[in-house]
């Protein structure tokens, strides 16, 4: 049946409150299995030769000393693979990312793997395949690679979006324009103009579970895979349409998640995983190093970034453009589009316009990170906003109230907007005690908003009532940070029973119709959308059997409190019955009380948020230290608050880590230099303070508790925020990201010899 | 891959000098266990030096401190004397790595290991740190500074074993101080480390040891950044002088760590800093 | 193929017998030769601490430890952290408190923090964040871990006093 995902403002009894998660105790005690800790009768261990060259043909591959190493079970390259060129682009861009083809792309990219009985051999065999390489010409900088002089990676490569085809292949895959309004008009009609460019460096989602998986596959082409994942289900198609498996025939299990952050919503073993499995016909298990996580798995673009925003003395934005260049790794990616729509989300300017390209280099294939795209152009924007307000001697926040994006304002991407945080955000900010704390000498603070869209999609959740009550509710979406309590409430409160007498498991593909992956802050928002009409089916169910048990017509019964009871005429002697009562006499009524949902969760609610900064910046070494943070954003509705500041509070650390050390360094050889955790510096303990959380909630009106996804926004807005707490406490105005010791000081260097001339001059 | 873990040192050197083929001494581990991990050591021999009783204990001498070569970062920092004479040298090998790393790591491994970043050793060169070498038949007491002749390489021959570290009874009013610059508070590899100690005498500097790490192939001594502190209470022109000098000591490298200007730059602000401390620490008002 | 050498130990107070190779890493051996799964993967050159163990008391990564040299020593796992099948209270505090997301890193980080209040019952929150700066997380911007590790102390000295 169809049902109404209104907002109804329903009161909650159980929504809102702070349960302890379900899986707590597997976790805490080193019960809950992850992608390394299956194991199979017979499994062999997959290992992968990675290419030590940016880019490079590969001229022969002799795989022949290593097939011939007892204990040796299978050697694959990518003639052991279909060869999808020509078919569906997509899908051979991912199997080639999976798999050099007669080249290697980059630093890292797999050019064949093998399986064996034990780690040792493995590791000998890798060292007994020799691969003949002729090094070519690389690019690893996305400014580097627009150049008219550039080595074009790849020869099929035209830029599409652009109004004439171009005759020559290029680095650049594609161009996308989008905006509104007249922006000549509006830049001529501003009082003060600031034009600045930016540059960020590219970073990993650092998740601290390598990927991981046990796959097999038996010569009749049934097939399982145990994986960490965020998609099982889309793991399951990409596998089955990459080699050539039925989509029924392969069960993915998606083990638990040790973090995934987007990275895991792309395959990249997995497939030879399988491929090692078909050839030897045994189990493989495939456990990346970190030092693969970080060279041959999809970190996120680096970017290179031109802001032009126009405004009147009175702090009206009159007119403002992006001009964004993402590289996507070596394969084409959404990326800049996703920059163009995300930029100036949080402002309603009348008169925009955002061109995104997106450019290939020598660099794995980026995947999603967090609010993919996004922390990078609000970086430039939120920067420059805060020198508009300079400019025109106004208080960034002020000025930031002053054209804030409201119900009614159009998206960058063309969409009006229903009621959204982002006003609410910045007055929370503004009232709050962080910002009338003071600041000493050689400390700033900055202030930045963000935005991330936050999606839905397709969504099956399966809900079974044991014969003592208790709820079996099975959902397609991983559980990446406590959802699986968020959803047991989310039944809990429908159905009118306890917390703890609903166990939510993650259901593996072979059990439940499709899910799309859980991206875009989506688990808990799709899921808890099935589940309550899930739960509103099968009080249906327990209707029509209260109705069976009291004899009375179906009509006449309500359900309330989780107890049914007659209403009407000659039924107020009748007793109610309770959930439990219903299910214990299930057998004799009809069988297993169930509730079943499909739906493409439509209407998502966009997330907002406004973060506050206070850091000190050593003026000798450059040195950055966060002193305070808090972060204000829009929830819709919490569900388990706990679970909710948890997201604000990770999601702002990423971005501080990203703001201030993480970077993908490579040579001159286009070689990474830094693929480990010593040199790609997250952020540790000792680095940060506690991370205060304002939770609002606006509800959204196209959910039925009024839920926003929660998990992205909050790495959008700490890259401004930081430059901006810099600018504050320095002086000087940060372009380039991570706002390292080394970048920060030299900074200061030349704004200080800048003085110098002028005071000279 | 054999490993062998020796009784005594006499066992050890006779394992290593009979071996072969590449053979390594296996301290805390912390460094060879990650470039065995990286595929860039690939061990015929291990021995392990952590079951030879001499090798993993701490004594107070005559003449000062001896610490055998196994005696991990965590021992080091629980050792109440040592901390009291050098709490600078105490401080830097407390800087390798985190907890878990300090459970394990050695001052001798940390200096064999022969990184120009490694901490312990300005701040043992600075305190005139010896280390006793054992090889077949022989044993021989080398300052510290002559151990480590570039990245990854040491003087010493094959069968050498470093069996402990030495550190002297510091004279009376003698202070010391180890500062390192990294990006990260903790888990961190030094962009400049800054090793200086020195003695008193009326609140005057009398001697001095500075040393820099990070900045050059080896950690260096640098003589001139300690004339330009002694004579001196301390004062602006001194520190100058000792910024100065420590900049024309730097001969570092562009890497993925820093800049070579910026590590040049670092050197002399941490060496004014590590001054202070260590002037405060012996005696002198700050 | 490398040697192997038949290595006698103890994990969490139980005889533990295998042979290992050579090269193999304690990690490893725990993982695979005596069934501790919840002694975590994430780098394998120390620097996430999710391997975090103790050997004969002390706090050690076991990614940097040789199968071999835990030959006639006590090994301590995350495992071993519960008693007479009740939680210990950092575990009962990190599940109260949120302290966990994914739950990758929360082994380490409990044999760490247990390590930590063994030596320190009245840490500071700076000494509670020096002390656990070799335990990467990346969910929780370690929030809501220093303050279930502040719990714990507090928990912990009323109940000595009492």
């Amino acid at each position: 049946m169809a049902h109404d995902n209104s907002y109804t403002g329903q009161k909650f009894e159980v929504v809102g409150n702070r349960f302890l998660r379900p899986d707590g105790i597997d976790k805490v005690t080193g019960k809950a299995r992850y992608g390394a800790d299956a194991n199979a009768p017979g499994q062999l261990v997959g290992l992968v030769l990675r290419s030590p060259h940016a880019h490079a043909k590969i001229k022969k591959i002799d795989t022949s000393k290593a097939e011939k190493l007892p204990g040796v079970k299978a050697v694959i390259t990518s003639d052991d693979l279909p060869d999808l060129t020509g078919g569906n682009a997509g899908n051979a861009h991912i199997l080639e990312n999976c798999m050099a083809r007669g080249r290697a792309l980059y630093d890292g990219h797999a050019v064949a793997a093998v399986a064996a009985v034990d780690r040792q051999t493995a590791r000998q065999a890798l060292k007994l395949i020799k691969v003949s390489y002729q090094k070519l010409p690389h690019v690893t900088d996305v400014d580097e690679a627009m150049a008219p002089d550039a080595p074009v990676i790849h020869d099929w490569c035209f830029t599409a979006g652009l109004e004439e085809k171009p005759t020559k292949p290029s680095n650049i895959a594609n161009r996308t324009q989008m905006g509104h309004g007249d922006v000549d008009a509006g830049f001529a009609a501003a009082d003060v103009i600031i034009e600045k460019s930016y540059k960020t460096e590219q970073t990993h989602q650092g998740y601290i579970e390598p990927h991981a998986c046990l796959a097999s596959v038996n010569p009749d082409g049934t097939s399982e895979l145990w994986v960490t994942t965020q998609g099982p289900f889309s793991y399951r198609s990409v596998c089955a349409a990459l080699l050539g498996l039925d989509i029924a025939k392969l069960k993915v299990t998606s083990s638990e998640i040790g973090g995934g952050f987007g990275g895991k919503t792309h395959v990249w073993t997995e497939p030879l995983a399988l491929a090692l499995s078909r050839k030897a016909n045994r189990p493989v298990k495939l456990v990346m190093t970190r030092d693969e996580v970080f060279r041959a798995t999809g970190p996120t673009a680096s970017t290179s970034v031109d802001v032009k925003i126009g405004a009147t003395r009175k702090g009206k934005i009159t007119a403002a453009t992006l001009e964004l260049r993402y590289q996507g790794g070596a394969f084409p990616g959404p990326w800049a589009m996703l920059a163009c729509m995300t930029g100036f989300a949080c402002y309603n300017i009348e008169n925009q316009r955002s061109v995104g390209w997106d450019v290939i280099v020598n660099r794995p294939k980026v995947a999603a990170y967090r609010a993919p795209s996004a922390p990078m152009a609000a970086y430039a924007v939120e920067s420059t906003m805060d020198l508009v307000a300079d400019a025109i001697g106004m208080d960034a926040v002020d000025f930031r109230l002053k054209n804030v994006a409201k119900e009614g304002t159009q998206a960058p991407y063309g969409p009006i907007y229903g009621p959204i945080g982002i006003e609410a955000a910045l007055k929370a900010v503004k009232k709050h005690p962080h910002m009338k704390s003071r600041l000493k000498k050689g400390q700033g603070r900055g202030v930045a908003c963000g935005f991330w869209f936050n999606i839905g999609g397709q969504t099956c959740v399966d809900l079974n009532i044991g014969t003592d009550g208790t709820v079996n509710l099975a959902v397609g979406t991983v559980d990446v940070g406590g959802a699986r309590s968020s959803l047991a409430m989310i039944a809990a409160e429908e159905l009118g029973v306890g917390y703890d007498d609903v166990k939510v498991h993650v259901a593996d593909t072979s059990s439940l119709g499709h899910n799309d992956t859980t991206e875009g802050s989506r688990g808990t928002f799709s899921s808890g959308m099935a589940a309550i009409f899930a739960a509103r089916d099968a009080i249906e169910v327990l209707k029509g059997r209260a109705a069976k048990m009291l004899d009375v017509p179906v009509e006449d019964i309500v359900w309330e409190h989780g107890e049914a009871r007659a209403t009407g005429k000659g039924h107020g002697n009748l007793p109610k019955l309770s959930l439990k009562e219903i299910a214990a006499k299930s057998p004799n009524t009809g069988g297993p009380i169930a509730g079943h949902n499909e739906v493409v969760a439509d209407g998502a609610g966009m997330g907002f948020a406004a973060h506050i900064c206070d850091l000190e910046v050593d003026q000798e070494t450059g040195h950055t230290e966060i002193l305070r943070y808090t972060v204000v954003q829009d929830a819709g509705k919490a569900i388990n608050p706990d679970y909710v500041e948890g997201q604000f509070q990770g999601a702002a650390a990423q971005g501080i880590g990203w703001a201030l050390n993480e970077e993908y360094i490579y040579g001159k050889d286009g070689r990474l230099q830094n693929p480990g955790f010593l040199d790609y510096r997250i952020p540790v303990c000792s680095d940060l303070p506690f991370i205060d959380t304002k939770i609002l909630e606006i509800p959204n009106p196209t959910h039925p508790y009024g839920i926003r996804g929660v998990g992205e926004t909050s790495i959008v807005p700490p890259l401004g925020a930081i430059g901006n707490a810099i600018a504050n406490a320095t002086g000087v105005r940060m372009n380039h990201v991570p706002m390292s010791p080394v970048r920060v000081l030299d900074a200061l260097d030349q704004a200080a010899q800048y003085e110098e001339q002028v005071s000279a001059g | 891959m054999r490993y062998e873990s020796p009784a005594t040192t006499k066992e050890a050197v006779a394992l290593l000098a009979k071996e072969k083929g590449a053979a390594f001494i296996l301290a805390g581990g912390t460094d060879l266990l990650v470039r065995m991990k990286m595929g860039l050591a690939e061990p015929d021999l291990v021995v392990d030096i952590k079951r030879i009783p001499d090798m993993n204990t701490i004594k107070t001498t005559q003449t000062g401190f001896r610490i055998g070569a196994g005696v991990s970062g965590a021992q080091l920092t629980a050792h109440k004397a040592i901390n009291k004479a050098w709490p600078g040298v105490v401080e830097a090998t407390h800087l390798i790595g985190s907890d878990q790393i300090q459970g394990r790591c050695t001052m001798a491994g940390n200096l064999c290991n022969a990184s120009p970043a490694a901490d312990s050793v300005p701040a043992m060169i600075a305190a005139g740190a010896k280390a006793i070498v054992v090889g077949k038949g022989k044993r021989r007491t080398v300052p510290v500074e002559k151990i480590v002749t570039g990245p990854g390489k040491t003087s010493l021959k094959k069968g050498e074993v470093v069996e402990a570290i030495t550190l002297p009874k510091p004279a009376k009013r003698t202070g010391d101080a180890y500062l390192r610059f990294t990006p990260r508070t903790e888990m961190d590899i030094a962009v400049v480390g800054v090793g200086i100690s020195m003695t008193l005498e009326r609140g005057v500097v009398k001697k001095a040891r500075v040393c820099l790490g990070a900045v050059a192939p080896t950690a260096v001594l640098v003589p001139a950044a300690a004339r330009a502190l002694v004579g001196s209470k301390l004062d602006d022109a001194a520190l100058n002088k000792l910024v100065a000098a420590c900049a024309k000591a730097c001969n570092p490298i562009d890497d993925k760590r820093g800049t070579a200007a910026y590590r040049t730059r670092v050197a002399g602000v941490l060496a004014k800093r590590a001054a202070k401390i260590a002037y405060k620490r012996a005696g002198g008002a700050a | 193929m490398s040697d192997a050498v038949l290595v006698s130990t103890k994990v969490n107070g139980d005889v533990v017998e295998f042979a290992c190779p050579t090269d193999e890493v304690l990690m490893d051996s725990l993982r695979d030769r005596a069934g501790m799964n919840g002694v975590k993967e994430g780098c394998g050159t120390g620097d996430c601490g999710a391997c975090s163990v103790t050997l004969d008391g002390q706090l050690v990564c076991s990614c940097l430890v040789l199968g071999v040299e835990a030959n006639g020593r006590e090994i301590g796992t995350v495992e071993g952290l519960t008693e007479d099948g009740k939680l210990h209270p950092l575990q009962e505090k990190f599940i109260e408190h949120a302290a966990l997301q994914c739950g990758i890193c929360t082994p380490g980080f409990l044999v760490a923090a247990k390590a930590l209040l063994d030596n320190n019952a009245n840490p500071t929150e700076t000494e509670i964040r020096y002390a656990l700066a070799g335990n990467l997380c990346r969910c929780t911007g370690y929030d809501k871990i220093v303050r279930a590790v502040q719990a714990t102390a507090k928990d912990l000295r009323k109940s000595k006093k009492r």
